[in-house]
């Protein structure tokens, strides 16, 4: 009940355009963003017990888009950031994530995501939202990087150059975002992609103690400084993929540096200095 | 101006009417449903015969706003296609031999499909990418579609195509309008689509604002923002059934509820919502209802029955 007066007050507080029943025009619901925040507000603060760096360099106001890395099966670090936005940011800010467009397809899942502001990641919607002055949430490794194992948790596997060509149509902001604990929170040995296929996932994930329950891991969530890059977002593919390699470089080494950090070791004066 | 209105007789074409007549323009109408009592010089005919050739060719309108389509699916196959296609080619035929200046296509929104994979807002230069899922409107979109080639094969004659969102208002009539009316309302268990209507009156002010500025082109025409269908059911007063699909899809055309085509069911999982951006900037048009005030309208007129 402490959590729903919090979850209330987070949700009025945001500077959202809803109508007289507590709807935008893209159908995200205050209702359903009120439970989605209940039952995530005890995950954040408890459960996960998520640290999070650097959150002034999101924008309070205005078209950005955050861009990060995936791990752990689920999708369990998008939420994380997720409600990073909502109860760090003051005032709170809704992430709008481009998600994999099977979820549509699933009943109840697909009607929640989008009520809660998730949408089908398709490049039509990410522009319509970047154009409307939103935060959008994205992740460039798409299921390849909720795919990565425990051993790999900490890697980044090859990053799309949707996002980029996007950013720089929009002329919008990107903020690297590295979530760590994702890959600890649930282990995974092996994916099932036939047993996936039965359905219609792309694989469910093997967890290394055989329940699918995520294990209350640490999360550490750093928001790097916003970068800006110049263009139409019709340059050639080795141009786009250039810029596309600098974000994916901030976001490696603030994983990096978060994994010598959790390891007890001494900050690298590498970056920057 | 002297306006053609074929299809004249239908719910908003009867608001169109008494809008244009108001406005001081000279109206003619044409129907095969019969309009006893027409307030304007009306005929009863089918526009794809040689009588309503006859029509235009004796009124020699300036302006043509052809709303003579079928969009039930209760009207099936074969007839649906003669008189969507066939009709669509009688009329533009006609507009161009008989001089007419301005030939308005009232099209649907429905032109884009619904599926999950498709963008939430729809631009004017997306392509029917859903007609698999729901072949049976494929007559609509192929009517739409040829209108527009009038663009280029006509060019004299300045051609609108109008793809409009769902109209809901005091007439009851059309789609959402019927899927409404009852106690209870069907849904698919597990999606709640947003479903984007508008005002009748401002659907007739939209078409009005066109025929003054005449641009040529395709144009989304949309007024407030979509809300969810759960939400619309219950703002009408309604109650929503949610049932899942297979059970839904086997209960069709029984015990009182529809009887549809199965790809009509993507339009209840998934939303088919336009961007009318260019509408809204280009005729500076702004709608008169918000969607509650919409629904209270329908409401109003057709309260839950007892």
């Amino acid at each position: 009940v402490r959590f729903d007066e919090e979850a209330r007050a987070t949700i009025d507080r945001l500077e959202l355009p809803f109508n007289r029943i507590g709807l935008d025009p893209y159908g995200i619901s205050k209702f359903h963003l009120r439970a989605a925040l209940t039952l995530l507000i005890p995950f954040y603060r408890h459960y996960f017990s998520v640290e999070t760096r650097g959150i002034e360099h999101v924008p309070l106001r205005g078209r950005a888009m955050l861009v990060g890395n995936h791990a752990g099966g689920v999708a369990i670090d998008a939420a994380m950031v997720f409600g990073a936005c909502l109860l760090e940011m003051h005032p709170p800010r809704l992430a709008e994530g481009m998600i994999e467009k099977f979820l549509g397809r699933l009943p109840f899942l697909g009607e929640w995501a989008s009520r809660v502001g998730q949408f089908a990641g398709v490049p039509e919607n990410a522009e319509h939202m970047l154009e409307d002055e939103r935060l959008l949430m994205v992740y460039p490794e798409g299921v390849r990087g909720t795919a990565k194992l425990f051993r790999q948790r900490h890697s980044l596997v090859g990053f799309g150059s949707g996002f980029m060509r996007l950013a720089l149509k929009t002329s919008a902001p990107i903020i690297p975002v590295a979530v760590l604990g994702a890959g600890e929170a649930l282990p995974t040995i092996a994916n099932a992609y036939k047993l996936g296929r039965y359905f219609g996932l792309p694989y469910v994930p093997i967890v290394a103690y055989g329940l699918p329950v995520p294990f209350p891991a640490k999360f550490e969530i750093e928001f790097g400084a916003p970068m800006r890059f110049a263009g139409t977002g019709n340059e050639d593919d080795d141009v786009v993929f250039g810029h596309v390699a600098r974000v994916k470089d901030a976001i490696g080494e603030m994983l990096a540096e978060g994994v010598r950090r959790r390891r007890g070791e001494p900050p690298q004066l590498a970056r920057g200095a | 101006l002297k306006i053609l209105i074929p299809g004249a007789s239908g719910g908003i074409g009867r608001k169109l009417v008494a809008r244009l007549t108001k406005e001081g323009h000279e109206v003619v109408g044409i129907d095969r449903r019969p309009w006893t009592e027409a307030p304007i010089e009306f005929y009863e005919v089918d526009v794809r015969k040689r009588a309503a050739e006859d029509v235009f060719r004796r009124t020699r309108p300036n302006a043509v706003v052809h709303m003579a389509t079928v969009t039930s699916l209760m009207v099936r196959g074969e007839e649906r296609y003669q008189i969507n296609l066939g009709g669509t080619r009688a009329v533009f035929e006609h507009a161009r031999a008989y001089g007419v200046e301005h030939c308005i296509f009232v099209g649907r929104h429905t032109f884009y499909g619904a599926g999950p994979d498709s963008p939430l807002f729809h631009t004017e230069d997306e392509p029917p990418l859903a007609l698999n899922r729901f072949p049976e409107l494929a007559d609509l979109v192929a009517a739409d579609l040829y209108a527009a080639t009038a663009l280029w094969r006509f060019p004299e004659l300045a051609t609108t195509v109008l793809r409009i969102c769902y109209t809901l208002g005091s007439t009851g009539q059309g789609t959402l309008a019927g899927f409404l009316k009852g106690k209870h309302v069907p849904q698919v268990l597990g999606f709640d689509p947003l479903f984007q209507f508008m005002d009748e009156d401002d659907v007739v002010s939209a078409i009005a604002l066109t025929l003054s500025k005449r641009p040529r082109g395709v144009f989304n025409v949309a007024g407030p923002q979509p809300i969810p269908l759960s939400r619309v059911i219950l703002q009408a007063e309604r109650t929503p059934i949610p049932l899942p699909e297979l059970l839904l899809s086997g209960l069709i055309g029984r015990f009182g509820l529809p009887k549809l085509p199965p790809g009509a069911l993507t339009h209840v999982k998934y939303p088919v919502v336009v961007d009318a951006s260019a509408f809204r900037e280009q005729m500076r048009f702004v709608h008169q209802h918000d969607e509650l005030e919409t629904i209270a309208s329908f409401r109003e007129a057709f309260p839950r029955p007892q």
